[in-house]
């Protein structure tokens, strides 16, 4: 009965008293084949939100014991509703601001009962998905805290560039000129007047063993990634890409698309941060760093999204400019930074 | 009857309230302490982290960067099956009121002790109990102690409260802020295996079954049995987890007083029921009700007035939330007048203890007078000769049959 009930619902369980050391796997049709990612079918996520995908290929890096915490926001939200989970591994959601605080408080756990014999397991990874809201803003503060005490845990951000679940508003990792519901494009104001929080920098400037950015269409370099960040001993901070149809405005069947052009314009490249080497570009922000000729105009990015339309009336060709100069500024400053940047 | 551990058995040392805490958490394997420093409370943590630093404990201290972190923290930890507890005061407390709620509702037994502390603004380091109040509607077992023994009596007795199955929520120690977090006392302290017993060794999780798991498992985060904590619940399931909740609440009292008698036989103490304290209640014609520190100074001076042929009682609040109503009418029902003693107000009402007794008594078909004295905010000292007055205060109503003046301040200018 039991076992027909786990089948039926493809929850991933661990067995007490066992290790499991589960392989990086890179053969996508063997992951599919052989794992249980730890989000069911079933939620009510919209269609083509990145935010599913990225948990689901996330997982697909788990090491075997895992417990997820999930900041407020869209995934929590549409992912429970009382009676029902999409989540087939332990998962907690306590607040907004406070995932990273949850996360110390179930690593510090796990310690205290491994040390008295009473954990059961080996090693049980902590996972932590939190939206930009819940973590350039509101949940900043947990997130430096848990950093600076180095607690044990990958804290994965999905960063859908507003406060989507409250419905669209900006956020610190809004972009600039995008408009939001709280960033409207009016008649004096072009959108977001302000630039997009430098997180991963920020994470960086923690100095913990680990930082990263990934987006779900370069699966490979996130899967490789994530597993990175639950090998660190120590925090490891993830940056995800994670495109919102509804907030940016855009065809639910392009999503992956829209990666593709936020890391070929290089708005969103793809890097690792590893202390004692440094900054390392990845995948294909690494060919571009070596081929600067298949960088994108940002005009490619802007233009399928309609939350950047006002950039594409001939009076805010000056606006497109200056994004396209600060998406540029923040490019150059990471080749100078890179030590795998060609110089 | 004789205790398990009579007093030559136990461990006589001078501690100040928060030592106290300290050495009752210290004992009773506690496997996550997440912590901030904020004065009254700040000598628990320090006195903790010395256990830590010298390998006293096992437990994992986390030094987190607010008390809102410190309550998520500790979210975290129960929700992971280990025992929890913190510590604030005041503008710690308030911080922390978001995952207060949380705590509370997701029935996690964490144990805070809250060292109560005027709320800001003006800033003030000293006692009242304006911070408690501010939680007494978040789902919280609130206790309030007299003394330091009490308060290392009661955080050792809150781990057993908060994680009895028929209970199973977060239980706040309150202690008074200066009045007994700094002050010296001699306390007697159980041998750490007695604590140990006494609250049957490490937490055990509860068990409940759940249908998608089709089998009984430990309400935890257990890779396991993975179960979902603090899902999206709309109105269609909200309210029967209140009720839940509500229902919980109802069970405390009868809890509570088992433990305290459980405490009483193996230490030999006891705090009345454990949920009121009554001096001097048999046939007097005033009684007065506080909570917390205040109850012994108003006891001996009761004690004294009582020598000198006056008919004065006191009951002293222990469990505030749940509010003992039944316990109370029955003991203030024959009084003529009843002084309630409110270290807080309700700015525009009264004080919160007033509102609560007041209902407590509207059953009645002759009810004592009430009238609430409001005193000690920002820690303003209550000598005796203040209380003194009050309790003749008290007696003129009695002998007049009745007051227009419901709400009175205790020491304050201008007023007094
Ligand atoms: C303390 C607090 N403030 C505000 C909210 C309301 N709120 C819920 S989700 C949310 C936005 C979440 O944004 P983000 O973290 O970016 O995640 P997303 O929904 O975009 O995935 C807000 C503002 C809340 N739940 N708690
Ligand atoms: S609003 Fe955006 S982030 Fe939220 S579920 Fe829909 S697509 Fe995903």
């Amino acid at each position: 009965m039991s076992e027909r009930r786990e089948e039926h619902y493809g929850l991933l369980r661990f067995e007490r008293g066992r290790h499991y050391e589960m392989p990086l796997d890179l053969n996508l049709r063997r992951l599919a084949e052989s794992r249980r990612p730890a989000i069911l079918p079933g939620h009510r996520l919209c269609a083509g939100c990145a935010a599913p995908i990225i948990v689901k290929l996330a997982s697909l890096a788990f090491r075997g014991p895992t417990i997820l915490v999930n900041a407020t926001g869209c995934l929590e939200v549409a992912t429970t509703i009382f009676p029902y989970t999409s989540w087939g591994v332990p998962w907690i959601h306590n607040a907004f601001e406070n995932a990273a605080a949850t996360a110390s408080g179930i690593e510090a756990a796990l310690k205290a009962m491994k040390r008295t014999g009473r954990l059961g397991y080996e090693r049980v990874d902590v996972v932590v998905f939190a939206g930009d809201g819940g973590t350039f803003d509101i949940g900043l503060q947990a997130l430096s805290g848990m950093a600076e005490r180095g607690h044990d845990v990958l804290y994965i951000l999905y960063d859908n560039e507003a406060y989507m679940n409250t419905g669209i508003q900006r956020s610190g990792g809004t972009p600039p000129f995008a408009w939001t519901t709280t960033s409207p494009a009016g008649r004096v104001l072009p959108g977001k007047m302000q630039e997009k929080k430098p997180i991963a920098d920020i994470m960086v400037a923690h100095r913990i063993p680990y930082v990263a950015t990934a987006t779900p269409a370069h699966w490979a370099d996130l899967i490789r990634k994530v597993r990175k960040g639950l090998e660190a001993e120590g925090p490891a901070f993830l940056h995800t890409f994670s495109p919102c149809d509804r907030g940016w405005r855009f065809d639910t069947n392009i999503t992956i698309e829209i990666c593709r052009r936020a890391v070929d314009t290089c708005y969103f490249p793809l890097w690792e941060w590893v202390r004692g080497k440094g900054y390392l570009l990845t995948d294909r922000s690494l060919t571009i760093a070596r081929n600067p000729r298949l960088k994108k105009p940002i005009k490619k990015f802007v233009e399928v999204q309609g939350r950047f339309k006002h950039l594409l009336k001939p009076e805010n060709k000056h606006l497109l400019k200056q994004l396209q100069e600060y998406v540029d500024a923040v490019w150059e400053d990471l080749l100078e930074r890179a030590v795998n940047a060609p110089r | 009857m004789a205790s398990k551990y009579p007093v030559s058995k136990q461990i006589l040392m001078a501690v100040n309230g928060d030592e106290a805490v300290a050495y009752a958490v210290k004992q009773s394997l506690v496997d996550v302490v997440a912590a901030y420093p904020i004065t009254p409370q700040t000598i628990i943590v320090e006195k903790f982290s010395e256990f830590v630093a010298n390998g006293e404990v096992y437990t994992e201290f986390i030094p987190v960067e607010s008390e809102h972190s410190a309550m998520s923290a500790c979210v975290g930890a129960a929700a992971t099956g280990a025992r929890a507890f913190t510590a604030t005061a005041a503008n710690g407390l308030a911080l922390m009121w978001e995952i207060l709620y949380i705590a509370a509702s997701l029935r996690l037994p964490i144990v805070l002790a809250v060292v109560n502390r005027a709320l800001s603004a003006p800033i003030n380091i000293h006692c009242d109990h304006s911070d408690a109040m501010g939680m007494r509607d978040a789902g919280w077992i609130q206790l309030f102690v007299e003394n330091s023994q009490e308060a290392y009596d009661t955080t050792i007795q809150a781990f057993r409260i908060a994680e009895d199955p028929e209970v199973l929520l977060p239980v706040a120690v309150n202690l008074d802020g200066f009045f007994l977090s700094h002050t010296l006392e001699n306390i007697r302290m159980l041998p750490d295996e007695a604590v140990r017993a006494f609250l049957g060794g490490h937490r055990k999780v509860h068990k409940t079954y759940v249908d998608y798991l089709g089998k009984e498992v430990e309400v935890k985060l257990d890779p396991a049995n993975p179960l979902s904590f603090g899902p999206l619940d709309l109105y269609d399931y909200y309210f029967e987890h209140k009720m839940q909740q509500i229902e919980a609440m109802k069970r405390v009292p009868e809890v509570i007083r088992r433990v305290n008698e459980e405490w009483y036989e193996l230490s030999g103490r006891r705090y009345g029921d454990g949920i009121i304290a009554t001096y001097g209640v048999e046939d007097a014609e005033v009684i007065v009700t506080v909570l917390g520190s205040t109850a012994g100074t108003v006891r001996s001076v009761a004690k004294k007035m009582r020598k000198a042929g006056r008919k004065v009682g006191i009951v002293r609040i222990r469990m505030f939330r749940p509010f003992p109503f039944d316990e109370l009418r029955e003991v203030l029902k024959d009084a003529r007048v009843v002084g309630v003693m409110d270290r807080a107000i309700s700015f525009g009402s009264y004080g919160p203890s007033y509102l609560e007794i007041n209902a407590a008594l509207s059953e009645l078909k002759s009810r004592p007078v009430l009238v609430n004295y409001i005193y000690g905010l920002g820690g303003r000292d209550v000598p005796p000769n203040l209380v003194e007055r009050m309790f003749e205060e008290l007696l003129d109503v009695a002998k007049a049959g009745g007051t227009a003046e419901r709400l009175r301040f205790l020491g304050v200018r201008g007023n007094v």
